[in-house]
């Protein structure tokens, strides 16, 4: 069995119920599970959530979660997207500094990396920004130096690429 | 025709075929007791919501039936969850129904207000806040369908106060639709057949027998199962009366406090069995000796259960009778193998012998001092075959496993994975209550009936003949005994000082109360409790520094047992 930590990104199709997220989220503390992200909402079906979490743990720790997770009764379904091909998307709302020396350069590096500006004030830019985490990631590098003043990130959505995934 | 939230509530109680609750009113469930005075449902009051919840928790014990347990909102809710976590630890199908301030109050830190549907959510095998009246009927239904199917466990459902009194128009569902939760009973065929291949080519077998097997009733299938391959059975605390302990093929217990065969045979075996067994660390000791030379398969429904503290050769996720009868099948398919197998494990078997021979269950017997073991094996020696024994936790629990030999099915009911203290009283309550013709039997340690010694008052006003049999050492024994072996006899808060009068303590309740000082007075004392009709307390002043022996020390592999202290 490999002990190896690793981060698995699981999709969770559960019972828009009251209290739902609070059993997924007690599930995981309460067992010492890590959450690193997890965003949830309506499928097409809106009886039906779907919550995307980005967990880490060795092999036999992700078993467990999957396994636990699946012992809900809200639970309808548990898509771990390890070792399969999947698309994974986040969106983030980044506010950065914009004075006269810089606003330049954060537009041409919103440009590069096909974001938008949502909001204009004199002194910032807010930025709309799309992609997979690694993406978001180097935008935020290259914006901290700039000044970074408030930052919202939904965490990662996925989808499995084909057939693997939910109706729904 | 309309119906009250209170009246559907019974009424959906009845149709499910609850005839017994144990309970205690307060304001917010006022309405549900005014209206049980209209329905034919036997309430029991206790004098604890926790005890009710024990109770209810024995009574299902006892029977395999779901227990129901009622209790107002706040306090009588708290009250509760000791008892909601020990029969979930311990799979116990119960539902417990608890009041809850009016929906408009609710979050408003409400007079007797707490969120019990958050603080037993993870002690629940599942929970609701009921919202609105016509929630309610299905609910229920699939409250009870929960409860006791899969993996049974603790429902609780909250019901506020204007929910109660709220009125619809009521028709129970006969069905329960529910997308997330479909147990698997079949176990897969070609894990059934890859089970019998590894159990034919296995010369070492045994069978690990946990409380699933009772759980699931499948002490007949393993009996059958446990002779067809001639392997020697091993169990856990909870599953000791699914297998017969006189049993030829019986070892006893394994785990901290098991017997030195049972360990060894699980130490040395090259296959393992285990069926509705969990490996708890009692059981394991340290996790990387455990059934080092062994494959494991593990039979469970729960399919959380497998690979969770152990490694798993093979896992079959199922019903234990259903998965246990497919492997037995597979393996007459092929008569001649299966009969000659038993030869080929004939040295295993002796060799379990000789470590029977080598370190049987004994203690060192006394003509001065009654030894805590005595008292347990004159239990058994004087009472029916089919008493059901309760125990609360600690020394004396792990003494009735030791030396009381169970042979009856759910005979046994005892909180093995919380270890709860307080639970054997009200728990053996309830059994007496859902076995009236049956002897029910608590064995207690003087530290543990102090905590729900007032149910004392339950079994008179209900005439409920528990005997009880406290093992008294002044000490909270088991702590102590850690104390001695590990903390060098530092008896830190664990003599129990003040000396307790228990015969005063029973009478002063409208009980019987007997005492044995010597070893000569135990079995007098016994036979004359089983002769009367009613409640007794019988106080056994024991040794007080006795240890139970063996153990395994924490941290150590389970063949690495302390034998004698």
């Amino acid at each position: 069995m490999a002990s190896q930590e690793a981060k698995h990104t699981i999709s969770v199709l559960v019972e828009n119920e009251f209290g739902v997220l609070t059993r997924v989220a007690g599930l995981f503390s309460g067992r010492g599970f890590n959450i690193e992200s997890l965003s949830v909402a309506p499928t097409l079906d809106p009886s039906i959530s779907r919550m995307t979490i980005v967990t880490s743990g060795d092999e036999r720790i992700l078993e467990q979660i999957t396994k636990q997770l699946n012992k809900l009764i809200d639970t309808i379904k548990v898509i771990d997207f390890t070792d399969c091909e999947f698309v994974e998307r986040e969106l983030a709302l980044i506010k950065v500094q914009a004075t006269e020396d810089t606003r330049a350069e954060v537009l041409r590096i919103v440009d590069i990396f096909r974001g938008s500006v949502v909001d204009v004030t004199a002194r910032s830019y807010t930025i709309e920004i799309t992609g997979a985490p690694g993406k978001i990631q180097a935008v935020v590098d290259l914006l901290k130096p700039i000044g970074i003043q408030e930052i919202v990130r939904s965490g990662p959505i996925v989808l499995g690429r084909g057939h693997k995934g939910w109706n729904g | 025709m309309k119906k009250t939230g209170s009246q559907i509530l019974l009424e959906s109680l009845v149709l499910e075929g609850v005839d017994t609750v144990f309970g205690y009113p307060g304001g917010t469930v006022i309405n549900i007791y005014n209206d049980l005075l209209d329905y034919p449902i036997k309430h029991i009051l206790t004098r604890h919501e926790q005890a009710a919840v024990h109770a209810a928790d024995g009574y299902a014990r006892a029977t395999g039936k779901v227990g129901v347990a009622i209790a107002t909102s706040g306090p009588g809710a708290t009250n509760t969850v000791t008892g909601i976590a020990t029969a979930y630890m311990d799979s116990t199908p119960m539902v417990v129904i608890t009041g809850q301030v009016p929906t408009p109050l609710i979050g408003n830190d409400a007079f007797q207000e707490a969120d019990i549907v958050g603080m037993t959510r993870s002690i629940t095998k599942h929970n609701y806040l009921v919202k609105d009246v016509k929630d309610l009927a299905r609910i229920i239904k699939q409250a009870f369908y929960i409860a006791r199917t899969g993996r049974p466990g603790p429902v609780l459902i909250d019901l506020p106060k204007d929910v109660q009194i709220a009125s619809t128009r009521f028709s129970y569902p006969e069905t329960v639709e529910l997308r997330g939760y479909k147990p698997t009973y079949s176990g897969n065929v070609r894990q059934v057949e890859k089970a019998a291949k590894m159990i034919l080519a296995s010369r070492r077998p045994v069978l690990f027998v946990g409380g699933g097997a009772t759980a699931s009733d499948a002490g007949e299938d393993l009996m059958s199962f446990a002779e067809l391959i001639q392997a020697p059975v091993v169990t856990t605390l909870m599953g000791m009366a699914a297998f017969p302990t006189g049993h030829p093929l019986a070892l006893g217990m394994l785990g901290m406090h098991g017997t030195y065969y049972a360990n060894m045979a699980v130490t040395n075996a090259d296959l393992l069995v285990a069926i509705g067994a969990r490996f708890d660390d009692r059981v394991t000791g340290r996790v990387a000796a455990f059934a080092p030379k062994a494959k494991i398969i593990h039979i469970d429904i729960d399919p959380t259960s497998i690979k969770k503290n152990v490694r798993v050769d093979l896992p079959i996720v199922g019903e234990l009778r259903d998965v246990i009868t497919n492997i037995m099948d597979r393996l007459r398919s092929d008569a001649a193998q299966v009969q000659a197998f038993p030869e080929l494990t004939a040295s295993w078997r002796s060799q379990i012998d000789a470590w029977r021979s080598q370190y049987p269950m004994t203690y060192k017997a006394s003509d001065t001092v009654i030894k805590p073991q005595f008292v347990i094996q004159k239990i058994r020696e004087l009472t029916a075959r089919d008493a059901v024994i309760a125990t609360e936790v600690g020394q004396h629990q792990m003494w009735t496993a030791q030396f009381f030999n169970f042979c009856h099915p759910r005979s046994f009911i005892t909180s093995g994975g919380l270890g709860t203290m307080g639970f054997g009283l009200p728990a053996a309550l309830g059994a007496q209550v859902a076995c009236p013709d049956r002897q029910v039997i608590d064995i207690s340690g003087d530290g543990s009936f102090q905590m729900n010694s007032q149910e004392l008052a339950t079994l008179v006003q209900y005439k409920l003949p528990v005997k009880i049999a406290i093992l008294n050492n002044n000490f909270l024994g088991m702590v102590r005994q850690w104390q001695q072996l590990f903390f060098d006899r530092r008896y830190s808060q664990t003599p129990m000082e003040l000396p307790i009068d228990f015969v005063k303590l029973a009478e002063a309740y409208g009980a019987t109360g007997l005492r044995a000082t010597r070893p000569a007075d135990v079995e007098g004392v016994i036979r004359k409790a089983l002769e009367i009709p009613g409640p007794v307390l019988m106080e056994f002043q024991v040794d007080r520094e006795e240890n139970v022996m063996p153990m395994v020390p924490a941290g150590a592999a389970i063949d690495e047992m302390v034998l004698a202290s």
